[in-house]
């Protein structure tokens, strides 16, 4: 056991979707303990429903399990920080529901995490990235953006469905099936390594904003004629939306001249886009950063990471109002804890 | 000897403004200061990809900015257009970015000037023409106090209305994000120029269109009812 009577460390509980998450971080911004649980549906997207059932059936489990990584005992927590919004219902009401009995059990305050934040947060940390521009990708969020005057101002963001579910649906109309520690996301990404073939796809840049929908539907045209390998629609499906992410973030970079891109979120994982981004910062002469892979898919480590510097800065919410915010958008969250540079 | 250059007749460019997509030079050619855009071959890129951007948007950028002319919207004055080396030449504007002056000067004169980008943006849109990138930056303000319009490069012809409220829309963003104290009466008063031009029936269209993709964008608290 740690530090047996210090109360400095914070569990952080994430299920904003599909994941079931718990992290336990120092105040000083060490993790010690990510366990993540994922809900895979035996058909089709995520249900609601289903993932917030097996949220609740995995929760102690997986509560008990980041104890144990973390060897410490539930007695030096000293806040529980939980996923607020933006997310689904359900997934985001069970998380808070067990943050809540925690927090009560533990007589701890309380934190609500804006999910986007975290991801920005973890990314940050891991990377030591001060002041970045960050491009946040992944299943249910395509965002753009950087530090200005006490918030995090989105720049640019999709203007319809989000890259990650693009990807996803791409895969999954393809016949493909996730599974465990094998996403859609790295299923087309092994596919489009053996492509050779690029086939133009509808290339849709609105000024700082994307849109993947129309490119989705024509990609799926494309699947279902039957005439090209999938290697080479995952290869061209792969470059285009990429592309337009790599060009959006250069324009956001080339605004703002700040001096890192940080890639973060689930798709941050793809090597490709790793590549694509890297290139625009050194254009830039930027350092490219990314966030590590345990912390680029949905996690509780950076909610509770980020729920320390809320903490810290006391932005603490009582049980009886810590509803959950199901449409939380990024720039209304305030962050004290980031200094103007 | 690689591609031929037909802009060239001395090499004395010095770069203007290192942009996302493209560089500014400025320098002189056959006695005359010029602008040119030059827009360069991106790396991250897979090369069929970028060669078809970069052509589009070199041939339909004059276009554009030629046909805002007409429409009576000032833009730079295009001189030459080298697709092959996908560079544009035209005049350079003497001014300064708008998006540098605006949250500095008084009060009557950023209501004057947003009027004036109402104004600017009606008549676009009045001759079907989206600008596609509305932003402030893309605005220079002259010495003499007018607006000229800047970088259509994303922009498009179009007669829909979604076009129109993505326009629009982008433009209450770039408020938003780097002018958010003044966001809320800048695209009031842009909104109210712009329907004197394109009429008011037509504009609360435009605005309701604008309120809808709002909504469409995520997790925004109001959604849409559904009837």
């Amino acid at each position: 056991m740690r530090h047996e009577n210090v109360k400095n460390y914070c569990l952080g509980i994430e299920s904003t979707a599909d994941d079931f998450s718990v992290g336990i971080a120092t105040f000083e911004g060490e993790i010690l303990a990510n366990v993540i649980s994922a809900y895979v549906p035996e058909a089709g997207g995520i249900h609601p429903r289903e993932a917030a059932q097996h949220h609740s059936q995995v929760a102690e489990k997986v509560v008990a399990e980041a104890f144990e990584k973390a060897e410490i005992s539930p007695k030096q927590i000293g806040v529980i920080a939980f996923s607020q919004g933006p997310g689904l219902g359900p997934c985001l009401r069970t998380g808070a529901t067990v943050a809540r009995a925690i927090a009560t059990y533990l007589n701890v305050p309380l934190v609500g995490v804006n999910h986007c934040v975290a991801h920005i947060e973890i990314g940050k940390l891991a990377t030591q990235a001060r002041d970045p521009v960050t491009l946040y990708v992944s299943g249910g969020n395509t965002i753009v953006s950087a530090f200005d005057a006490g918030r995090y101002r989105v720049f640019g963001e999709t203007l319809d469905i989000a890259v990650g579910n693009c990807l996803d649906v791409f895969a999954r109309e393809a016949g493909y099936r996730q599974k465990e520690g094998m996403p859609f996301g790295a299923i087309i990404e092994k596919l489009a390594d053996k492509g050779r073939r690029y086939i133009p796809l509808p290339y849709s840049v609105k000024g700082m904003d994307m849109s993947f929908s129309g490119l989705l539907t024509a990609a799926l045209k494309l699947l279902r004629q039957g005439k090209h390998r999938i290697e080479d629609l995952c290869y061209s499906l792969q470059e285009t939306v990429f592309s337009m992410l790599t060009e959006v973030t250069e324009r956001a970079l080339a605004h703002t001249e700040k001096p890192e891109v940080l890639l973060t979120g689930g798709v941050a994982a793809n090597k490709r886009l790793q590549s694509m981004l890297q290139s625009i910062a050194e254009e830039h002469g930027a350092r490219f950063c990314v966030v590590p892979k345990q912390y680029a898919l949905d996690n509780g480590a950076m909610i509770a990471w980020t729920g320390v510097l809320a903490y810290k800065h006391g932005l603490t919410v009582p049980v009886e109002k810590s509803f959950v915010r199901l449409k939380w958008r990024l720039e209304e969250v305030e962050v004290p804890w980031v200094q103007q540079t | 000897m690689g591609t031929t250059n037909l802009g060239s007749d001395r090499n004395d460019a010095v770069l203007l403004k290192k942009g996302a997509e493209a560089n500014l030079y400025l320098r002189e050619w056959y006695g005359r200061r010029v602008v040119v855009k030059k827009r360069i071959s991106k790396k991250y890129r897979l090369s069929e990809l970028d060669k078809q951007i970069r052509t589009y948007r070199t041939i339909h950028e004059p276009q554009l900015i030629h046909r805002a002319k007409k429409a009576g919207v000032p833009t730079p004055t295009i001189f030459l257009v080298d697709v092959g080396n996908a560079e544009i030449y035209m005049e350079y504007v003497e001014g300064k970015q708008l998006k540098k002056v605006l949250n500095s000067m008084p009060v009557e004169t950023r209501w004057e000037i947003c009027g004036c980008i109402g104004e600017l943006v009606g008549k676009l849109h009045r001759d079907n023409i989206i600008h596609g990138d509305l932003t402030t930056s893309n605005m220079i303000l002259t010495p003499e106090g007018r607006i000229v319009l800047v970088d259509f490069g994303l922009g498009e012809f179009s007669h829909e209305l979604e076009a129109r409220g993505v326009d629009l829309h982008l433009l209450k963003r770039a408020f938003e994000s780097v002018h958010f104290e003044f966001a809320e009466e800048c695209f009031r008063r842009v909104m109210d120029k712009y329907a004197q031009i394109v009429g008011f029936e037509e504009a609360e269209k435009v605005l309701e269109k604008v309120r809808e993709i709002e909504k469409r964008g995520r997790y925004v608290s109001e959604r849409r009812k559904i009837d």
